[in-house]
């Protein structure tokens, strides 16, 4: 096979809302274009981890080609690209759709669009893509594509006249989705002589065959053998194996311009090649690499310990095993006064640290507790050394600290307007500075800068709830400012419990702390004994919770034949004694931990 | 053949015989009851009671029997001359101690007292009535068919033929106050029984109760009244000089259920009948033995096999810890830490000790003997969970 053809090329994305039938589409693209057997189809092709199957998302960014025989007679090449859809990859998600020329937009044909539809769908404008509007889930009696295609003349101001109306799911109208991709949407260009200069999209860790990277060629051809360079990394390979996904992996002799595929070449592990780095020819490279290249940069901290000590061991395999496929989070060990051995991990946002915790807890089978999520903070002290803190647990002594400072991000949050007070209370509960309050279409923009440590814990979950699901946000890190942040301590039964201390705003400390020991009281089970519960800014107890000692806890009859049962019950007891932690003579179960960190106001 | 083990710890063996049948299940109950429509074959189950002490004997040569429990089911109903025949098939094994105590569980009721001087005749030398409540109301709710003045009768009887008596109530009844439960306590302790047992409701899995609660359609107290109808029970007990020797037991010094405190000092015994459970010493070890349930099904495990058990396990020493700690604690008199230490080979360990000291839920007697303080038996099973991890 040879490089096709770039006028026969077409590079896609899909932006939709969850559950507006992105994967169905994807689904049915294929299959209606042969490329996969009636008999090899299972629902979601493309999202090939179970996690991105159950939640819907799509955490790697995935290819397929498709060939099709259009109604011109002509054969085409279709490329169409699954990117990753939360703002933690945001940064990805652009690589992603740099790498194509034009973009499906799903709709619900009844539900209409939604927030986070408006804020994927600009993404693909500002990568100057072609939109072309799909209604999905016209066979539904609630459906309206009039109202929709007029909401999303309006909305998004996007003409939708010609929209493509479609059941992703009894198949009616793929046929015509075909169609509008070959003739609406443009086709690549690049120049087939002029040096390699490929896109690194993205990359992961394939256990026969190493590190496979996923390109999108713009300029030149990469052939079989032929020796490249990553311009950022400067890291010199040989290509071994070059071909295309359909969606499994099928060897070709060379990509053009235009074209997207993948090729291996001995690279040991993910963290060798950076999404969005150019990759070009050694020999002849490229005299300017591609645009918009950023290092991936953890913004989250949290800790994660395994809940039996004895599986120490076993964390440390498997986390080193999932940074081989994903290089954008990284970990040094970190110990635990309260939780023993563990690592301190960095992760792109805290969906990003979510997914890392629940595939070591999948696919590796390991039971873990995650401390709080933090920031690095840059701390100044009064001898002038500045230090990085990654971990509230190694703040220095107070009379030590000249300055703290804090990273603050600027946020971009679009709401229908009814949601627009609540939206910005919270903005302002969260020391947000408004920076600019803009109507788009009919939705208000409002952009704040907050404090990063302040949208970690659960801003974008309150956002989402207290917009019913509508309000979008985007962030990026802006830079770091001077604030009056304080260590918060959490006693448990006047024992400091290090995995739950804090750096908070002092002017957040109460109610934080308050929260906190709320929360811990309805998650402590009651012991033979009082057990306060405290929040503390050095000396100083800012809040208080008790749970109470049990009043009555003993088995009425217990004679001859009663004793094997008890006996049962003793030893289950026990066993589940071996599962909580134990903090002076508290006894928290690991659940606690997880659920006291995942606070809600 | 077998030495039976002895020690300075010897609490004594006892023989329990499980009578499986009542006349109606009660909705609290989950001990192994039947109701039966005809007559039961009782000469049927005599042999088969003694094919089963025969099988227990042969393990257990050469112990002194302390004391017989009969129990239930309701044992009242069998014929006298039903448990004159298992008590002496009992003394054809065994040699009875002097004093031996021989207990017999009884519903209160004419028909079951009218019975009573055919028991004594037999052997049996205490009677335990089941009156449950001094409330009609309440009587009937715990699905009772005797009456108050019926059961009150009932105890008069049983007071005149038997030396000793003792009888149970259950407390924490749906809707019941402190204040109320005092009045009742109170009119069942002028009948001066030497002991009493009084039992917090629990609602069993598998019950009526339990559906019932489960349902909505009952509500046991909340935790606070149920403490305050705890220590009501404390007060008014040690007032009348009945003192709480067990977490649901009071007696007068001396009165306290010998058979029972072979349980608790976590002694030896055999179990006969459907369902009945076992501790055995042999040379091997502690034996758990327990008997099929099902009253036919049990005759014919006996009559076919020669014994009705069908569990019997050698426990191990952790679960020989475990017992001893969940059974002696439930006692005043406390436990001897060196015989846990004797059973386990590991020590109870100190600083948990300590720390239940502080929080004065233990303590440690004259004798050096471990035991839960008043503070600490209404939240006894933690305390043993904490030991015992």
């Amino acid at each position: 096979m040879t490089a096709h053809k770039i006028e026969n090329i077409r590079n896609f994305s899909i932006v939709a809302h969850i559950d507006h039938g992105k994967s169905t589409l994807a689904d049915r693209l294929i299959q209606e274009t042969g490329t996969l057997a009636a008999r090899e189809m299972v629902e979601q092709v493309l999202d090939s981890m179970d996690i991105e199957r159950e939640r819907g998302i799509t955490i790697k960014a995935q290819t397929v080609r498709l060939n099709y025989k259009a109604k011109d007679g002509k054969d085409y090449v279709l490329n169409l690209m699954d990117t990753p859809g939360h703002v933690d990859f945001a940064y990805e998600v652009s690589r992603s759709l740099k790498a194509c020329e034009g973009s499906l937009l799903v709709v619900d044909a009844s539900q209409g669009v939604e927030a986070q539809t408006l804020a994927n769908v600009y993404q693909a404008i500002d990568a100057g893509h072609e939109i072309v509007p799909v209604l999905n889930k016209i066979d539904l009696p609630a459906a309206e594509p009039e109202r929709i295609k007029e909401q999303i003349e309006e909305v998004i101001g996007l003409d939708a006249s010609d929209a493509v109306l479609i059941s992703a799911k009894t198949g009616l109208g793929i046929p015509d989705v075909l169609e509008a991709i070959v003739t609406r949407l443009p086709p690549p260009s690049g120049d087939e002589k002029a040096p390699l200069k490929a896109l690194l999209v993205d990359s992961w860790y394939d256990a026969y065959l190493g590190v496979v990277v996923l390109v999108r060629i713009f300029d030149g051809t990469l052939k079989k053998g032929q020796k490249i360079k990553m311009m950022a990394t400067d890291a010199h390979y040989e290509i071994d194996k070059i071909g295309v996904f359909r969606p499994k992996m099928q060897d070709v002799a060379s990509l053009g311009p235009g074209e997207v595929g993948f090729i291996t070449a001995q690279i040991k592990q993910v963290a060798d090649t950076r999404v969005g780095d150019t990759i070009t020819d050694d020999k002849k490279p490229t005299a300017e690499p591609l645009p918009g290249f950023k290092p991936a940069q953890p913004v989250v901290f949290c800790g994660l310990f395994p809940v039996d000590a004895a599986d120490f061991e076993d964390l440390r395999a498997a986390i080193g095993k999932l940074r081989l496929n994903d290089a954008s989070f990284s970990y040094e060990m970190e110990t635990s006064a309260a939780l023993g051995f563990g690592f301190r991990c960095g992760f792109l946002g805290l969906l990003h640290l979510e997914i890392i915790q629940e595939r070591l807890q999948r696919e590796f089978d390991l039971d873990l507790i995650a401390t709080a999520p933090s920031v690095i903070y840059k701390i100044t002290l009064t001898n002038g050394d500045e230090i990085e803190l990654h971990n509230p647990a190694d703040m220095p002594d107070v009379v030590k600290i000249e300055e703290i400072k804090e990273p603050w991000i600027r946020a971009t949050i679009l709401t229908p307007d009814e949601f627009l007070g609540s939206v910005l209370k919270l903005c302002q509960d969260r020391r947000g500075v408004q920076v600019d309050l803009n109507y788009v279409g009919k939705r208000a923009m409002a952009v704040y800068d907050l404090p990063l440590n302040e949208v970690v814990f659960d801003f974008y979950d309150r956002l989402k709830s207290i917009s019913k699901g509508y309000a979008s946000f985007d962030y990026q890190l802006t830079d770091y400012r001077a604030g009056d942040l304080v260590k918060m301590s959490i006693l448990v039964n006047a024992e400091p419990v290090d995995a739950l201390s804090m750096l908070v705003h002092r002017s957040r400390a109460e109610g934080r702390g308050r929260q906190m020991c709320e929360k811990l009281k309805e998650l402590i089970p009651p012991h033979m004994f009082q057990v306060p519960i405290q929040a503390a800014l050095g000396g100083k107890i800012i809040a208080r919770e008790t749970v109470r000692a049990f009043r009555k806890d003993v088995t009425a009859k217990c004679y001859g034949g009663d004793v094997t049962r008890k006996r049962k019950l003793l030893e289950k007891q026990k066993e589940g004694k071996k599962k909580m932690r134990q903090f002076g003579r508290v006894e928290i179960p690991q659940e606690a931990f997880i659920a006291a960190l995942k606070m809600e106001e | 053949m077998a030495t039976p083990i002895r020690n300075a710890f010897d609490p004594g063996f006892g023989v329990y015989v499980h009578w499986p049948f009542c006349l109606s299940k009660c909705p609290y109950c989950d001990f192994n009851s039947h109701v039966r429509r005809g007559d039961v074959d009782e000469d049927r189950f005599v042999e088969a009671f003694s094919v089963e002490l025969a099988h227990r004997a042969a393990l257990t040569p050469g112990r002194e029997v302390r004391s017989i429990f009969f129990g239930g089911g309701t044992p009242s109903l069998m014929s006298p001359s039903t448990a004159e025949a298992i008590l002496s098939q009992i003394s054809t094994h065994w040699t009875l101690a002097k004093d031996c105590e021989i207990t017999l569980e009884a519903n209160p009721t004419s028909v079951e007292a009218s019975r009573f001087k055919g028991f004594k005749a037999a052997g049996v030398n205490r009677v335990s009535l089941g009156l449950q409540a001094l409330n009609d109301i309440d009587l009937r709710a715990l699905g009772r068919q005797h009456s108050v003045a019926e059961a009150l009768m009932a105890l008069d009887v049983a007071n005149s033929v038997f030396e000793r008596t003792s009888f149970d109530l259950i407390y924490g009844r749906s809707g019941q106050t402190p204040a109320a439960w005092r009045k009742e306590l109170e009119l069942a302790l002028a009948r001066a029984p030497e002991h009493i047992s009084l039992y917090q409701l629990t609602i069993e899995p598998d019950t009526m109760f339990e559906r019932m609660v489960n349902a909505g359609k009952m509500a046991l107290p909340d935790a606070n009244v149920q403490r305050a109808l705890w220590d009501v029970t404390q007060e008014v007990t040690a007032r009348a000089g009945l003192l709480a020797y067990e977490v649901s037991n009071h007696a007068r010094p001396g009165a306290e259920c010998r058979h029972n405190l072979v349980y608790w000092r976590y002694g030896e015994y055999v179990g006969v009948g459907p369902g009945a459970h076992g501790r055995i010493v042999t040379p091997r070890g502690r034996r758990a033995q327990a008997a099929e349930r099902h009253p036919e099904m049990w005759l014919t495990c006996v009559e076919t096999e020669g014994h009705g058990l069908i569990e019997d396990e050698l426990l191990s020493s952790e679960q020989e810890g475990d017992e001893f700690l969940l059974m002696g604690l439930r006692l005043r008199e406390g436990l001897d830490p060196q015989r846990y230490f004797l059973l386990t080979g590991k020590r109870l360990s100190q600083s948990r000790i300590s720390e239940l000291i502080g929080d004065g839920l233990v303590e440690f007697t004259r004798e050096n003997k471990l035991r839960v303080s008043s503070e600490g038996f209404p939240v006894l099973d933690a305390v043993v969970a904490d030991l015992a991890a």
